[in-house]
């Protein structure tokens, strides 16, 4: 037990005395946590919010067009600046704008003939950069709703729709159809014009066009009314998985180095058994882990508000699970590395696709649907989704119960592997 | 005390340690001289329970290495040929772990602790980082650190590579008072000077095999040369090497441009020697004579240099 107890202190001893390692294990998932929670996270200022900037070309240059330009300039997601076609062209290619839309000459009298059924639809013209398929069809969406409206506030009491009407009127009476159905079209359109007639007050204010019937209340389901979801608390969970992977890394070059260093024979020769010499830097490494998320998870608490919305024993117990996984990926990069130069990059290249998998930094539900399967098997993922359930989306212990067990078993396994593959021989 | 039997150690092919067999007894000091690459390190290694041998085994005090936490590693103490030390800890914290490897702890270990760093010196320098350490510090503090258990046996695998005279004889001073305290050292190096100093035995190691194993006095009768006479020539051209080997009482004679370096059995030789010189026409500059050395023994017995 002394020699045990002689090796964990000795290892904790070097991973302070080491600056570099306790910048990259502490500061680092704080800062870059800090960051990306602020980057995905929503803005305390209404003011900070992120505006998509898009270019308008007015073919029209009058009526229903330059009321959908203003309509689309008060949109809160836009920020819409006007433009000449070829500028706008030149704009979207270069990548300096995501999206340009174009409004062609005679829009307003067209889209209200096309409103009617009569005549053809004006082409409106949307630019977009590949890369920014997302934004493009926000846009889409946006200038859809904003098109009806605009339009239909035209043809039900706008002067286009005064001539639309009154012309539409004229065209059915000298059409050859059935007499009653041109009566029903023409008493249709005698009514539309006696209601652009009347005055605008006496319309009580009703030009305000067709709009979408219907409104949409957002709910964001967290843990419990009232609480806000909080980026910070998938940003800090992934960075400190990030760089407790990292840690590991250090934990299995640093077994090597001990080799390396002739240590490794000195240990050997002291009447010490395996299980004492693995054992004592698997709990070490687990310590050190523990002491990571814990660090990172106050700081998130103490300056961004983060807390355990769901089961305190679920995270506690998630976090030590990851952290003995962690102990065991090190054993296993010491296990499996020849030297430590060699192992380093290999062990950089997992760390880096495991981290990336678990959704750390970007949210695996991006992923393609096969990837989202296969990253069931990446035991970063189940930390990640696990402690996301007890922190921001407040689950319960019973959720927390398979992150815990897979954490596990992937300790096992590494730790089985690394004891089979382990060199004890000291090199001779 | 130490007690190794037909040890052999192969790694593929290369037979790294071929048939060795060794005996030390109490307050015997062993030295095992070899070129790089002789076997010295995995002699070592199956010694200290490190490399599995093939075949043969291991006795310290009549009791065979068993397993990892065997209590016969207790008597063991072993000094690599690295500095294998955690330079980012203190000397004191370097020597409180490898104690408490032992199962020292306490005041057993902080007294021990105290007595290894008196021995090497460093008592004032205790609160220190290794890293902080000169070379020849950190070799005596890789000492110290095999000696906190106190042990009967210490193995040094080349305790002195690179390291300044002052250190090297400060070490060499720690060693012969482990000597006078009854201890049994093995020491492997590569320097003739250092296992003249300070073996009572010699064994001498080639391609993985023990070639000699005797004092310093019977490996240097293993050649027939008592001393080497050294003579410089006034001109080169000399043509009576063939004659001069022929002659009786030299064991050998090489020429090198000006100078002669004659092999001879006894020194008595010389006078007879000088004349039969002269009598050549051979005009004498300069004479010295010098006497065989452990490096004249290993290329007699090997055919090659120590340092090859």
């Amino acid at each position: 037990m002394t020699a045990f107890v002689a090796l964990v202190r000795k290892d904790l001893r070097i991973f302070f005395a080491d600056r570099r390692a306790v910048i990259m294990a502490f500061a680092a998932p704080i800062l870059i946590g800090s960051f990306f929670g602020y980057v995905f996270g929503e803005p305390r200022n209404p003011k900070d919010q992120s505006r998509m900037k898009v270019l308008v070309v007015d073919q029209e240059r009058q009526g229903a067009a330059k009321d959908l330009i203003a309509s689309l300039g008060k949109d809160p997601n836009l920020e819409v600046a006007a433009s000449e076609l070829e500028a706008a062209r030149e704009a979207v290619r270069k990548g300096k704008v995501p999206v340009a839309i174009v409004i062609p000459e005679k829009f307003g009298e067209q889209a209200g003939q096309a409103l009617f059924g009569a005549g053809a639809k004006p082409e409106i013209i949307v630019l977009f950069d590949p890369s920014h398929r997302v934004e493009a069809g926000m846009i889409r969406g946006i200038l859809t709703g904003q098109v009806m409206q605009t339009v239909t506030k035209d043809a039900f009491g706008g002067e286009g729709g005064k001539r639309t009407a009154t012309s539409m009127r004229r065209s059915v009476e000298g059409a050859p159809m059935e007499a009653s159905e041109k009566s029903a079209l023409t008493g249709l359109l005698q009514s539309v014009e006696k209601f652009n007639a009347r005055p605008q007050a006496a319309r009580g204010g009703g030009g305000g066009g067709l709009t979408i019937p219907f409104a949409m209340k957002d709910e964001a389901l967290t843990s419990r009314a009232g609480v806000v979801y909080n980026s910070y608390a998938h940003s800090f969970g992934g960075m400190a998985i990030q760089f407790m992977l990292f840690m590991g890394i250090d934990v299995g070059i640093g077994m090597l180095l001990l080799r390396q260093r002739g240590l490794w024979r000195r240990f050997r020769a002291a009447p010490l058994s395996k299980t004492t010499l693995l054992g004592s830097r698997a709990v070490s490494a687990m310590l050190v882990g523990m002491l990571i998320l814990a660090v990172v998870f106050s700081f998130a608490w103490l300056v961004f508000g983060v807390k355990v919305e769901g089961s305190m024993v679920g995270f506690l117990g998630i976090c030590a699970a990851f952290s003995l996984m962690t102990a065991g990926y090190g054993l296993l990069i010491a296990a499996l590395g020849r030297t430590p130069e060699a192992a380093r990059g290999l062990a950089i290249l997992g760390t880096l696709l495991m981290v990336m998998l678990s959704g750390a930094w970007v949210p695996s539900f991006l992923f393609p649907r096969w990837m989202q399967r296969v990253t069931t098997l990446v035991p970063a993922r189940w930390a990640m989704d696990g402690l996301d359930a007890m922190t921001w989306r407040g689950l319960g212990l019973e959720e927390a119960l398979p992150a815990i067990g897979v954490l596990l078993l992937a300790a096992v396994v590494f730790g089985a592997v690394a004891v089979w593959k382990f060199r004890w021989e000291a090199d001779g | 005390m130490l007690r190794a039997a037909s040890l052999k150690k192969a790694y593929g092919a290369i037979h790294a340690v071929n048939g060795v067999s060794l005996d030390a007894a109490d307050g015997e000091t062993i030295g095992l001289l070899g070129p790089n690459g002789a076997g010295k390190t995995t002699l070592i290694g199956m010694l200290a329970g490190l490399v599995e041998p093939d075949s043969g085994e291991v006795r310290i005090a009549g009791e065979a290495i068993g397993g990892d936490t065997s209590a016969v590693k207790l008597k063991l103490g072993l000094v690599p040929q690295e500095l294998a030390l955690f330079e980012e800890m203190t000397a004191n914290a370097n020597l409180d772990l490898f104690g408490a490897l032992y199962g020292l702890s306490g005041a057993r270990l902080a007294r021990e602790r105290a007595r290894v760093l008196e021995l090497v010196g460093l008592s004032d320098r205790a609160k220190d980082k290794a890293e902080s350490f000169s070379g020849g510090m950190k070799r005596r503090l890789n000492l110290a650190a095999a000696l906190m258990h106190d042990p009967q046996v210490i193995l040094l695998d080349e305790p002195t590579v690179g390291v300044d005279p002052q250190s090297r004889n400060a070490i060499f001073d720690n060693l012969e008072e482990l000597k006078a305290g009854g201890k049994t050292l093995l020491y492997t190096t590569h320097y003739m000077e250092e296992a003249a100093r300070l073996c009572d035995r010699i064994a001498i190691m080639d391609h993985g095999k023990v070639v000699a194993n005797d004092t310093l006095s019977e490996l240097l009768r293993l050649i027939p040369v008592s001393n080497f006479v050294v003579i410089d020539l006034a001109a080169e051209g000399f043509d009576g090497m063939p004659e001069l080997r022929e002659m009786s009482g030299v064991a050998e004679a090489a020429l090198n441009g000006r100078q002669l370096r004659i092999g001879v059995e006894a020194l008595s030789l010389l006078p007879d020697l000088l004349v039969w010189l002269r009598g050549r026409g051979a005009e004498i500059e300069h004479i010295l004579t010098e006497r065989p050395t452990l490096e004249t023994v290993f290329l007699h017995l090997t055919g090659r240099s120590l340092r090859d």
